[in-house]
């Protein structure tokens, strides 16, 4: 224990003076009010790197609310991008907005995105006295009769929650994905809410969202979009094995602006890989429902390039930009 | 007894010299958080959040002080509305309209004193409530779909016509300018943004803590400049402050019944407490009629929305433990507080984490009471504001108002965007239009359009829909009386008037 501390501190104290010299105090930018996913990402890993020593002051939180990330996107890009002391939190949200040209125009090479620590896996929800009983049965009925069935998220029309069902339908051979009711609630829970009080049938959102209510026997997760089986909800089968291929995840992680040195990058990528090898960070993760999903550097990087480019390409096929 | 059993557990918890000690800095914060106008008890409660995590608070420490700011702020929010007919944060809106007249017939100590006791009221009984029917209330949500709250969002349309002006026509214009400014941003229905003019700032569209500051704040200092500070409650002499018995016996139960709409409105998560204490207030004025005098300064005018604002706070907490769903942004951003913790609301939370529930309603109790006592002695204090020279007062609280609003979003966009509304509060004013149904249509209009585009797409545009489920129809046929009755019931209480005429 003792000894693990020392090496934190070591290690913390060599990579201190290795990047950035001067030790200021960090920020992080979670872009959008206090609440919600992004000011969690903040709050939970800048907690956490102070608790184990990776930054030697605690790291300021700052919310940038607004255009569903755009605006803080946009501060960073226009007036930010040499401080190497700024972190921004980011989610799948992020890349999808990216990928949909919803930021005015800026696009996802415009960051440098560090790495994601954690994900939120994608689930698809019914009431517990649902009629459906597999993700199957739910697909049958919106190909029979695609005005049976409602969906109630946690995003915008057109967002990352929207998305989720209108991809395992495309991987069904449903193909008028214009008729798929959804409303966009104000999230997750409301979502549930919804669903549970029978004005909507099923739920998309992420498995973060739904545990208290699985817990509580209200709901039943008819799949989980995840390639393997979540650890500690073995019973819930995935989309995947129900012979719809889809995996989407929510992904919890940061980026940082585009003019910082290399050094400063992998600094941050170090960081934010001793977090992930954090037992705080295992317990948060648990408690919010979060599968290990650990992808920092460059490896994460190519990961959301492709992210974005596969968000663009389906956006369009499903109509939802032109 | 296992009620007594468990709340005791809860004060073993939440009781000790340090927590006290921290209800009470909290509890002070907080009024001061909610007194200042921009700054609400949702970025009061976000700006001290990581203040607790540097002093390294446990999670019950943690809890006991931002419940202590959370319900301090619902407090404090009264103050600047008494005083300075600023609303110090949006549920304390309806505060102005009887509580600046009064303070400006020189009762200012009288209506702080009212509005603390009928707080405590509120936020007292919110927390009994909270603590006898939580786990049953949260079935309540799930009552209400996009067709009920649309319904619940028209009754309180319906009823505005008849507040803040005698002319009908004005205070319809003044909440279609809210309704029109609440269509700015991107369309949840859609995802497409609308009259933003390409302007990222305005994608999430005005927020009503920048509209309130400039109709408000602004408008007042333009009025300010224009007069020399004549006309306006700084100045006026002051009685000396004592409590007013005869006034709080008076609206014992104008209180009670505030406390259970407040408490209702909380609950429901689509509502809260802006809602709750307008529905608070003109359910008062209708039972009241014209003789009541609302609108002049009267002791139940400033009791009913502060009872209501106070009780929908605590309601608020009824959701956000249950399902894990903020009633209100103070109360997601306690939601944030709790999951940074490690405590996940939910449907769960009561049976699994007892003492992190019973910890929070006895320090939910224990700040309730400090603010109590507080509030009374510190009227004193907060009355010399007024024999502040109004030439440092007005601009000092319009500074601290920028200041307040910029920490928003960081952005200087938003404090142009409250100058404009100054000038749009000044124009109003001079044409005396009201500016209260201004804001009542950008803080309900968003949610009402939200709840119907959404009922829309589940009944494939049929609108048989709305009115299909018996809660729905009987908060119609309450939003239909609302808007016929007051026509009756004019001409059945002018005609006696024009014969004795």
């Amino acid at each position: 224990m003792n000894n693990r501390y020392l090496k934190a501190l070591i290690t913390s104290a060599v990579l201190t003076v290795g990047a950035t010299g001067v030790a200021s105090a960090a920020e992080c930018i979670a872009p959008a009010n206090p609440g919600g996913g992004w000011d969690f990402t903040c709050r939970q890993i800048g907690k956490i790197m102070f608790d184990i020593g990776a930054v030697d002051k605690p790291v300021q939180v700052t919310n940038m609310a607004g255009a569903g990330g755009g605006l803080a996107y946009g501060h960073v890009v226009a007036e930010r991008n040499t401080d190497a002391d700024l972190i921004v939190a980011a989610s799948s949200a992020t890349t999808t907005r990216l990928a949909q040209n919803a930021y005015a125009g800026m696009t996802a090479d415009q960051v440098r995105f560090v790495g994601a620590i954690g994900a939120d896996p994608g689930v698809i929800v019914v009431g517990k006295d649902s009629p459906f009983q597999s993700l199957g049965d739910l697909v049958d009925a919106i190909k029979a009769d695609p005005g049976s069935v409602a969906f109630a998220g946690g995003s915008a029309v057109g967002g990352f929650d929207h998305l989720k069902p209108l991809m395992i339908l495309q991987r069904a051979g449903f193909t008028d994905i214009a008729k798929v009711k959804y409303i966009g609630v104000d999230g997750g829970a409301d979502a549930i809410t919804q669903t549970v009080g029978g004005f909507t049938q099923a739920m998309t959102g992420d498995m973060s969202e739904v545990v208290g209510f699985l817990k509580a026997g209200e709901i039943r997760v008819l799949a989980v979009l995840t390639e393997e089986r979540v650890p500690g909800f073995e019973e819930i089968p995935t989309a995947k094995e129900q012979g719809f291929d889809v995996v989407a995840v929510n992904w919890r992680g940061l980026y940082i602006p585009k003019g910082v040195s290399d050094d400063a990058f992998n600094d941050w990528a170090g960081k934010l890989q001793q977090v992930a090898d954090s037992d705080e960070w295992k317990a948060a993760m648990q408690a919010n429902g979060l599968a290990p999903f650990t992808k920092v550097g460059g490896d994460f990087q190519s990961y959301v390039d492709g992210l974005v480019l596969e968000i663009a390409t389906l956006s369009k096929e499903l109509g939802v930009i032109q | 007894m296992e009620i007594f059993a468990n709340l005791a557990t809860g004060f073993g918890i939440a009781l000790s010299p340090f927590t006290l000690m921290l209800a009470i800095v909290g509890c002070f914060l907080g009024t001061i958080i909610g007194a200042l106008p921009g700054l609400g008890p949702s970025n009061g409660v976000a700006i001290l959040i990581p203040i607790t995590f540097t002093v390294g608070l446990d999670a019950t420490s943690a809890l006991v002080l931002m419940t202590a700011v959370y319900y301090g702020a619902m407090y404090g929010g009264r103050i600047s509305s008494i005083l300075l007919n600023i609303p110090g944060d949006e549920p304390a809106l309806m505060t102005t309209l009887d509580g600046y007249p009064m303070a400006k017939a020189g009762r200012a100590g009288d209506a702080l004193v009212l509005s603390g006791v009928a707080s405590f009221v509120g936020a007292f009984l919110a927390t009994i409530g909270l603590m006898l029917l939580a786990p049953m209330l949260a079935r309540v949500a799930f009552l209400f779909g996009p067709a009920e709250y649309f319904a619940l969002y028209l009754l309180a349309f319906c009823t505005l016509g008849g507040m803040a002006s005698n002319n009908q026509a004005k205070s319809a214009i003044a909440a279609c300018i809210g309704l029109a400014i609440a269509m700015i941003g991107v369309d949840n229905s859609s995802g497409m943004p609308r009259l933003t003019g390409g302007n990222m700032h305005l994608m999430d569209g005005v927020d009503f803590l920048v509209a309130i500051v400039g109709l408000f704040a602004i408008a007042e200092v333009f009025f300010f400049i224009e007069s020399h500070g004549k006309g306006s409650a700084i100045g006026v002499i002051l009685d000396k402050v004592t409590i007013p018995w005869a006034d709080i016996k008076d609206t014992k139960w104008t209180m009670l019944r505030s406390s259970g709409i407040g408490f209702v409105a909380g609950i429901l998560p689509g509502a809260g407490a802006s809602l709750g204490s307008f529905l608070a207030y003109m359910s008062e004025k209708s039972i009241a009629g014209e003789k009541g005098g609302f609108g002049t300064g009267v002791a139940k005018g400033i009791a009913a929305p502060e009872a209501g604002n106070n009780a929908a706070a605590g309601g608020a907490l009824v959701p956000m433990l249950t399902l894990g769903v903020p009633g209100s942004g103070t109360t997601a951003v306690l939601l944030a507080l709790l999951m940074t913790l490690n405590i996940t609301p939910g449907p769960t939370l009561f049976t699994e984490r007892p003492e992190v529930v019973w910890g929070l309603i006895a320090s939910l109790l224990i700040a309730n009471v400090v603010l109590l006592l507080m509030n009374v002695p510190m009227v004193k204090i907060f009355v010399r504001v007024l024999q502040v020279p109004s030439w440092i007062l007005l601009p000092g609280v319009t500074m601290i108002s920028f200041v307040g609003i910029y920490s928003l979003s960081g952005s200087y966009f938003d404090l142009l965007l409250m100058v404009g509304f100054g000038v749009l509060g000044y124009i109003l004013r001079k044409l005396d239009i009201p500016t209260v149904p201004v804001i009542l249509g950008i803080l309900l209009g968003g949610n009402m359009e939200n709840a119907l585009r959404r009922a829309m797409v589940l009944s494939d545009g049929e609108m048989s829909y709305l009115f299909s489920t018996p809660i729905s129809i009987g908060l119609w046929i309450a939003a239909i009386a609302g808007f016929v009755a007051p026509m009756f019931l004019r001409n059945v209480l002018r005609k006696p008037q024009a014969i004795t005429d």
